[in-house]
């Protein structure tokens, strides 16, 4: 049978309700493991199908979330297969948590366009509805690849590289040793390699600790402060990364050309773009150029556009505020402390954005500044990459399958069973990395054993 | 027209007498087929042009499967064997790996026996030059002479003789190994149907007389004490023969810089050969250059025979000059006065590309038209014998209509190699390898015949009595099995005694027999003591129960996979899908299914190039087409 999959529903915005679903074989195994009524006594199992219930869901001993869960078996539903759909709290973190229980329980994360796919396969979709749903597929895995690789920090990729790089090794030289025995001697191997399995299973935990503080990826409002030079860009960045705000900065060693920051705003995080070019120079639209400029405020999920209140409107904001169009937005009307030659409602007319007055110097506006951004946040103006908490899951799920099957090569070491026992399981783990870093086996290990190992009559 | 050339009509044409052609000709024959099998040299039947052992990790592994699916290579190397190894015998049973060295003289002369033997096959000397097509369908074959021999199926085994080019050195010969005659028309002919052709090469090294080695300076290699046969119809009791041993030496510094001096002499470096070498049988000269640091590599000293005195200097493959090989084989001690008999040398020849057939080996393009052996890319003896085999039971099984035998990566190591030749990308000559085997606990060389007698039975390989017996076994086995996880055991001072002596933890509450086979310090012959119920069974089935019992969670494990992957497997293709109709595939992937058309789902997911989410949308496309046919 098919593995029972487990997708976010809705939109990863902050909005009201967020709707968890299951679908699959084990869905109501997986519901049962996690669900509890209000008293504790209904047993989710045996209700009637297409109805709904309202308890919690655990994790352990823990209460996850307060949920209306419905329960509808196969085949009236919408792939045909037994499906759960959770409705949970809309807030970011209690999604995640709940799929992360589910994830916990049995099911798999949904592929992109999977439920689509099983609903055709399973015939619950017309035949006309047949390029669509193909068209679907490839749209939605072609994205989520791209993000996947993209949202995974520079340095988080390196260390998955390396350690796979490294078990690689150790692969290919036990299958070396067994299709060529009498160049390769294995004695006092086994102790050897699980020194190195030890230590690669505790580099793979320290991954999954960065996962858990949702370090792995690049969660977040991507957010890019434009403006004409000395309009206060970069005081305006100093304020907003000032000593009462969390700062989270790219782990060092990483390759990246651009320094990103986090700034966290009371649980909602605004990832900086180029940062680095606004602390160097102030004249960053300058500096870098109207295109790059185009191109930051294409990537970004929000424009700050900072305009000096004290100067007159020229042909660079023109060209600033072309590129705000169809894109969200906040002025910062700054300078406050001076004579105002642009006025308030020009700018509202001309771009279309809430316009937020503040003196950087003298710290007002600040605050509206923020509430603003909240509100945008939580009416869902504001919506970034949904895929991003997915590829954390998904990330996760393949770290931890990569720790148990390292788990089974200690345990195959302890147990004193022959080396090619080992090479089976230690595979597995380096095939389940590979999926984080979007690299398949293909020809690696071939290509290692011959490229380091002397093999051959 | 002309009218005065010999005509004749058989129903299957093998195209060459090697170890695939041997395999091919003895099935299409053996299943009832009128057979004519060409070579250039009937005196050169089942040649081992390279090294004189067959079998070895893995390749002892196809061994047994073709022997089990009715193929005759493992019965003759057990005539005709004058050494034989259980390698990775410290290791798991999955990788345990039978190597013999065989006599190769011995061997040809039997095989030719067995072939001249064999009803409905006939051996004839002779080139073939051009394959005759009609409609996309083979109808015969041409003769260098100008005879045609009309037939229903082809099954080319040209091994290394397309084209083939002999150099060491500057020197070059257009001939096949050992000087034998070259073929050089049928790669037109084969390029003129619309064949993609490739040029690979391979090398073998020198031959020197054993009379002229100081052995003294060598660690002797002897073979197993208890001889296990490859045939699963051979009486273990007919193998047991006194031996002949190998050699070990090793190069050294000295052999290193006699290579490194003449570097630039080397047709590899030269550019003088342009056929693409394996990796993982490199020549010396690339082991050196390769492999810097290394100050020494073995060198494995061989007999050629008993008929000879010649020795195979394994581990030393070279193209290098004349002159400089002489200098650095005397540079290996023990070699200092040996007399070369024959030089070392590479060898360059035509082969296919092989994406143009079909798993079953039909090409794709050509009906009718089969392949194997290293005319499909492969190298290697047993690599050539297990496609020969598939691609003469297929071409007999085409002609009778009856439904071909296409192995799986599930089902027998000859499964993967099969499907990673069609499938893959290959830029060298393949060889086969443990590693490449993802479920390789199930594909042991130990169950063989459980896993494949019942598939060479239903082609009509195995007969009825054989078939039986292996039934037999299976039940036999499951029924120990059953009864050891029912017998239960206390901790009686004689159990308590016993396992004190394993080294083993003694029992604190009752238990049973397999919980205690599968502990890692106990086997079943262990227990004999204290089961007395236990039944008198032939060392096979007791090796089956034991195998089953104590490896019983890895084995449960790739179980599970293979569960997941049949259902790729089973979801077939149809011949004529248009790709192009599929609109949401990449460019890339349509491109590689349109090149590649495979067979199943599971097949068109390991073409790389072709992504999860092209299998999905190939999933959704078919259920389509199901849906409107």
């Amino acid at each position: 049978m098919d593995a029972t999959i487990a997708a976010i529903s809705t939109a990863m915005s902050a909005s009201g309700i967020g709707i968890v679903r299951i679908s699959g074989e084990k869905a109501m195994d997986v519901i049962a493991n996690i669900y509890r009524s209000k008293n504790g006594k209904k047993d989710i199992r045996e209700v009637g199908s297409h109805t709904i219930h309202y308890g919690f869901i655990y994790d352990g001993e823990e209460v996850v979330d307060e949920v209306l869960v419905m329960i509808m078996k196969g085949p009236h539903t919408y792939t045909g297969e037994d499906t759960v759909e959770i409705d949970c709290h809309g807030g970011v973190y209690a999604m995640k948590r709940v799929l992360e229980t589910v994830l916990k329980n049995g099911a798999i994360i949904a592929e992109p366009g999977e439920f689509t796919k099983r609903a055709f396969l399973n015939g619950r979709l017309d035949l006309s509805q047949a390029e669509a749903v193909m068209d679907v597929i490839q749209a939605k895995n072609s994205m989520a690849l791209k993000s996947s690789v993209e949202q995974l920090k520079g340095s988080v990729q390196k260390a998955i590289r390396e350690i796979r790089a490294r078990l690689l090794h150790q692969i290919a030289y036990i299958e070396t040793a067994l299709d060529d025995p009498e160049h390769f001697d294995l004695t006092g191997y086994p102790q050897e390699l699980l020194e190195i399995v030890e230590k690669e299973s505790e580099n793979i935990s320290n991954l999954l600790k960065t996962a858990d503080d949702g370090r792995m990826i690049q969660e977040g409002i991507k957010t890019v402060i434009l403006g004409k030079p000395n309009a206060g860009k970069s005081s305006l960045l100093n304020f907003l990364v000032g000593e009462d705000r969390a700062i989270v900065t790219e782990i060092a060693g990483t390759t990246r050309d651009i320094l990103e920051e986090y700034i966290s705003l009371n649980g909602i995080t605004l990832r900086m773009i180029d940062t680095a070019g606004i602390r160097e120079t102030e004249d960053i639209v300058e500096k870098i150029g109207v295109g790059k400029a185009k191109q930051m405020a294409e990537d970004a999920d929000l424009i700050l556009y900072v305009v000096d209140s004290s100067l007159p409107l020229d042909e660079n904001d023109r060209e600033i505020m072309e590129l705000l169009s169809g894109r969200k937005s906040i002025v910062i009307y700054n300078k406050t402390d001076l004579e105002a030659a642009v006025s308030i409602e020009e700018l509202k007319e001309k771009t279309g954005s809430p316009v937020i007055p503040v003196s950087v110097v003298e710290e007002t506006g600040l605050r509206q500044l923020e509430d603003e951004i909240r509100r945008m946040f939580f009416h869902g103006e504001l919506s970034f990459n949904d895929e991003v908490y997915i590829t954390n899951a998904r990330h996760k799920a393949a770290l931890e399958e990569a720790k148990e099957s390292l788990k089974l090569v200690k345990e195959s070491i302890n147990m004193g069973m022959a080396e090619d026992f080992f090479s089976i399981d230690l595979m597995s783990a380096y095939e389940s990395l590979g999926r984080i870093v979007g690299e398949s086996v293909g020809e690696d290990l071939v290509n290692e054993i011959f490229s380091k190992f002397c093999v051959g009559k | 027209m002309e009218n005065k050339t010999l005509e004749k009509t058989c129903d299957i044409v093998v195209v060459g007498a090697g170890h695939a052609g041997c395999e091919a000709a003895l099935a299409g024959a053996r299943l009832g087929l009128d057979t004519v099998m060409f070579t250039v040299s009937v005196d050169s039947i089942a040649l081992m042009p390279c090294n004189p052992n067959v079998g070895g990790s893995s390749k002892g592994h196809l061994v047994k499967e073709l022997d089990a699916l009715g193929g005759e290579m493992g019965k003759n190397i057990d005539k005709t064997f004058i050494q034989s190894k259980m390698l990775n015998k410290s290791k798991g049973p999955a990788v345990h790996s039978l190597r013999a060295q065989a006599d190769k003289q011995a061997y040809s002369t039997e095989m030719r026996k067995t072939l001249e033997n064999q009803e409905n096959l006939t051996i004839k000397q002779g080139e073939v030059t051009e394959l005759l097509v009609e409609d996309g369908k083979i109808t015969g074959v041409k003769l260098y002479s100008g005879a045609i021999y009309h037939c229903q199926a082809v099954v080319l085994c040209t091994g290394t003789y397309l084209k083939a080019r002999c150099i060491y050195g500057d020197v070059s010969n257009y001939t096949g190994p050992n000087g034998l005659q070259a073929a050089n028309y049928l790669t037109d002919s084969l390029k003129s149907l619309g064949i993609e052709m490739f040029r690979f090469k391979t090398g073998t090294p020198a031959r020197i007389a054993g009379n002229t080695i100081d052995y003294s300076k060598m660690e002797e290699q002897f073979g197993d004490e208890r001889v296990v046969p490859f045939s699963f119809s051979t009486d273990p009791e007919s193998v047991q023969i006194s031996q002949k041993s190998c050699w070990l030496t090793y190069t050294n510094e000295k052999t290193h810089e006699i290579i490194r001096n003449n570097l630039d002499r080397s047709p590899l470096y030269s550019g003088m050969i342009e056929g693409t070498g394996p990796r993982y049988c490199p020549s010396i000269e690339d082991k050196v250059v390769r492999f810097a640091d290394k100050n020494r590599h073995q060198v494995f000293i061989e007999p050629e025979g008993l008929y000879t005195n010649e020795m195979y200097i394994g581990g030393m493959s070279s193209s290098l000059p004349e002159d400089v090989q002489d200098a650095m084989y005397h540079s290996v001690p023990g070699l200092e006065h040996a007399k070369i008999v024959k030089n070392a040398y590479a060898i360059e020849y035509d082969c296919i590309n092989p994406r143009q057939l079909y798993p079953t080996l039909e090409f794709k393009k050509i009906k009718g038209l089969f392949s194997g052996g290293q005319f499909n890319g492969s190298s290697g003896y047993e690599e050539a014998a297990a496609q020969g085999l598939i691609a003469g039971i297929n071409a007999a099984m085409e002609i009778k209509g009856q439904e071909q035998l296409v192995l799986d990566r599930s089902e027998a190591y000859i499964g993967v190699l099969i499907d990673d030749l069609v499938t893959k990308e290959n830029h060298e000559p393949y060889r086969m390898m443990t590693s490449r085997a993802e479920y390789r606990l199930l594909l042991r060389q130990d169950n063989a015949d459980l896993r494949l007698r019942k598939k060479g039975y239903q082609v009509g390989l195995i007969d009825e009595e054989t078939y039986q017996a292996v039934l037999r076994k299976e039940e036999a086995i499951q029924k120990e099995i059953d009864r050891t996880e029912h017998a239960t055991i206390g901790g009686t001072p004689q159990v308590q005694k016993l396992l004190e002596e394993k080294g083993s933890t003694l029992l604190k509450s009752g238990t049973t027999i397999a919980e205690l086979i599968r502990r890692p310090e106990l086997n079943y012959e262990d227990l004999a003591p204290i089961d007395p119920e236990r039944p008198e069974l032939p060392w096979d089935v007791k090796q089956q129960v034991e195998i089953n019992l104590k490896y019983e969670g890895y084995i449960k494990r790739q179980l599970k996979q293979v569960e997941q992957f049949k259902k790729l497997e089973a979801k077939k293709i149809p011949e004529d899908l248009d790709y192009e109709k599929v609109g949401s595939l990449r460019i890339e992937a349509r491109q590689k299914l349109e090149l590649y058309r495979p067979i199943s789902i599971g097949q068109a997911s390991r073409i790389s190039g072709v992504s999860p989410a092209d299998i999905s949308v190939l999933l959704v496309y078919l259920e389509q087409y199901r849906r409107n046919s």
